[in-house]
């Protein structure tokens, strides 16, 4: 059998579990074989793993309208990097992305570009205002994946009941960012002790579990009326949680069967409300960094899967815009291109967290929310792959990134689990070998 | 003069220490006596230039600065501009790093937003003196608040001063906060519940301002921003007046003597009795002349320190 790529002892990782080592032919865009071949190319993979691609469920590349933070390409080539074969784009742009011209105008040149696979999600109302729908029919047929007013708050509970249920008649599920605008008010942080001390204007952890607490019942009213319940689909995906308490509600609707899903980001595993104490606007994100416990029930959730995948809310601005006062500067952390290695090393490596797990919730979690099937490592899978290191340690530095957005609260910090090479449908995508 | 070493800014008080503080307010009480001369001048900074870069207006504060520089014989330069204007243009960041071109020597900084001292700090690495920052930091307020109860009460050991008002969205009460209980000083926060954060090191909180008033050996009342009832914070002034104003019988629930200050500008018949603040128990203008002196210690501190 002749390959166009063969992966040499290469240690396999998909979320069923860890593999042992195996030579994976690739040819055609598939996985042709498990136990070596012919190639073109061969790839020496000893010690290095190679998992199906990443998925990212929540990514702002800005464009149209704000290219001057982050486009298309530098967005996609900064998801190649960081493993991911397949990203969501927000439909927060400028104009917002709600029609089904701007959908396919962002796939096509996302094609020819050729990084990571954009699957845009649009918005689930007309402009975001939150009144009038979006053509759900006909997004999803452009191929819109996902509908969401991300960037706002869907405060109208009759207008999200009309579109959970008419966006599921079409199979979409619907995405929210779950705070509740009067509970949050200007809150620019965590509201809490440090807030207090530093004499900033505190976001509630309970803006969060309110709002989601009301989604919840929302859902239900929906999913009570609904003609035909699509089995094993998400209606309602809970973007970004922050708090214990927002991921009790989740937990427990989760355990009476309620369709919904939830992601977490890499910065609210991993970073507090005490990176704030150097006053530094870098760390200003919405929802904001919480309180260690709220870390630590965050990465118990996404052990047990009350969280289903791990998002980055990738959220590039520039330097300047970065670098306003707190009150002024834009929520955001970029995290496209160190996502895998921090969460490999914060994680698994400092953590024990189980590999596979983690894997899990970088790849068939996020799938699954969209319903799409699962990439695991067998013969005749899609190549749509990454092989990454994890024993080399490399410290991150910002002025390398693809992103536009060349800052990063992780800075300086030493981490392991690097990509190597990414592969979409068996072409390289991203090339850091030697 | 004690041999202390100190911070070469002053942002907060994180970095401070009780010895520096005494240092810093026994330097204060030397500049109240350069005050006090015919030709009030002497030429400790001659050389230096300081500029007060005020992106919040606030006049009295940056007269106060100036003249205590001009007093030390530093030459001064001043930058006022609008948060509102910077935030379409230029960025704080390019407006210090621009004036940083011009050869300053120290940067007295005042914003409406918390934290920019300490950004500024870190992109100049020139000495910074934080003249408010939002809801943050006042601490030259806080040093001539303790400098004029030190005056009146002596060492402030032991005794219990009351801050009352719209503690939440203070920084003359966080930064008195942090200062008073280093010189060893109680302090109780006072104020309606909406207008107090869940805690605040180094006060506590009361929402009784009887509770808060008796025993205290001073009280300090905050200058309540109108804006506050616009926000739904409060329900009226009537109500806040009601609840929290400073009048004459309500300040006999403190020690006999007991002072009265208030940072300033003061809304008459609001937050204090008009009467009772022209009394001979206010020292709100005793504060406004203790500035300069508090002020020109500061910036002798920051600028040539202590051998």
């Amino acid at each position: 059998m002749k390959g166009e790529i063969l992966f040499k002892n290469a240690t396999l990782v998909d979320a069923r579990g860890e593999h042992g080592t195996a030579d994976v032919l690739v040819g055609e865009g598939r996985i042709l074989s498990l136990s070596g071949g012919e190639a073109q190319r061969v790839v020496e993979a000893k010690g290095r793993c190679l998992s199906p691609g990443f998925f990212d469920l929540h990514a702002h590349l800005r464009e149209p309208g704000q290219e001057v933070k982050e486009d298309l390409r530098s967005g996609l080539e900064a998801a190649a990097r960081g493993g991911y074969t397949d990203l969501v784009s927000m439909p927060n742009t400028t104009p917002v992305v709600d029609r089904a011209e701007a959908v396919r105008a962002l796939r096509e040149k996302a094609a020819q570009i050729d990084r990571a696979r954009l699957h845009p999600a649009a918005a689930l109302t007309q402009g975001q205002e939150g009144q009038v729908l979006c053509e759900a029919r006909l997004l999803r047929e452009a191929g819109a994946v996902l509908l969401t007013d991300d960037g706002r708050t869907n405060e109208d509970a009759g207008v999200l009941a009309l579109g959970l249920r008419y966006a599921a008649s079409w199979g979409l599920p619907v995405a929210v960012h779950a705070e509740d605008a009067g509970l949050r008010r200007g809150g620019v942080m965590h509201e809490g002790e440090v807030s207090w001390r530093l004499g900033l204007p505190g976001n509630p952890a309970y803006a969060e579990s309110a709002r989601i607490a009301r989604d919840l019942e929302v859902v239900r009213y929906v999913w009570e009326a609904l003609e035909t319940r699509p089995q094993g689909r998400s209606l309602l995906h809970f973007q970004h949680l922050s708090t214990r308490r927002g991921l009790e509600l989740v937990r427990q609707a989760k355990r009476e069967g309620l369709p919904i899903s939830a992601e977490v980001t890499p910065h609210h595993l991993t970073l507090t409300d005490a990176h704030l104490e150097g006053l530094d606007p870098l760390y200003k994100v919405a929802p904001p960094l919480r309180t260690w416990a709220d870390v630590e029930a965050l990465v118990e959730g996404l052990l047990e899967g009350s969280l289903d995948c791990v998002a980055t809310d990738h959220a590039p601005h520039t330097e300047d815009e970065k670098s306003l006062d707190l009150l002024r500067a834009p929520f955001g952390i970029p995290s496209l291109e160190v996502a895998w290695p921090l969460l490999y090393t914060e994680l698994v490596q400092k953590r024990g967290f189980p590999l596979s797990v983690l894997v899990a919730r970088f790849t068939d979690g996020p799938r699954r929310i969209l319903g799409l099937p699962p990439i695991h490592l067998e013969e005749g899978a899609e190549a749509s792959l990454v092989l990454w290191d994890p024993s080399q340690r490399r410290t991150v530095d910002p002025k390398g990134f693809a992103s536009k957005a060349r800052y990063s609260p992780w800075a300086g910090w030493g981490l392991s689990g690097w990509p190597l090479l990414t592969l979409v449908e068996g072409r390289v995508v991203f090339e850091g070998l030697g | 003069m004690s041999g202390a070493t100190f911070p070469k800014h002053l942002l907060d008080f994180q970095e401070w220490e009780r010895a520096q503080l005494e240092s810093l307010l026994e330097t204060a009480q030397m500049m109240q006596e350069v005050l006090a001369r015919p030709v009030k001048k002497v030429p400790a900074l001659t050389g230096f230039t300081v500029a007060t870069v005020f992106f919040e207006p606030s006049t009295r504060t940056r007269i106060s600065f100036e003249l205590a520089a001009r007093r030390m014989s530093a030459d001064v330069v001043s930058f006022t501009s609008s948060a509102s204007s910077t935030a379409k243009g230029e960025t704080y960041r390019d407006t210090l790093r621009t004036l940083d071109q011009m050869g300053i020597d120290a940067y007295i900084l005042r914003t409406d937003a918390a934290g920019v001292p300490h950004q500024a700090h870190r992109w100049l690495q020139k000495p910074v003196i934080n003249a408010g920052d939002g809801w943050r930091a006042h601490p030259t307020q806080a040093l001539l608040d303790a400098f004029t109860l030190r005056e009146k009460l002596g060492s402030l050991e032991g005794k219990k001063i009351a801050i009352v008002g719209d503690i939440l969205h203070s920084r003359v009460a966080r930064s008195n906060a942090e200062l008073l209980p280093r010189l060893g000083a109680q302090v109780v926060a006072c104020g309606p519940a909406t207008l107090l954060p869940g805690k605040l090191p180094g006060a506590s909180l009361t929402t009784k301002l009887r509770e808060a008033l008796e025993e205290a050996d001073a009280v300090m009342a905050l200058r309540l921003q109108k804006e506050r009832m616009d926000k739904g914070l409060l329900p009226s002034l009537p109500e806040y007046i009601a609840g929290y104003q400073i009048t004459e019988a309500r300040l006999a629930w403190a020690k006999p003597e007991a002072p009265l200050l208030h940072p300033g500008p003061m809304n008459r018949d609001v937050e204090i009795e008009g009467t009772l603040a022209d009394s001979p128990r206010s020292l709100v203008e005793r504060q406004v002349a203790n500035g300069q002196a508090v002020r020109m210690a500061v910036l002798y501190h920051v600028l040539v320190g202590k051998r």
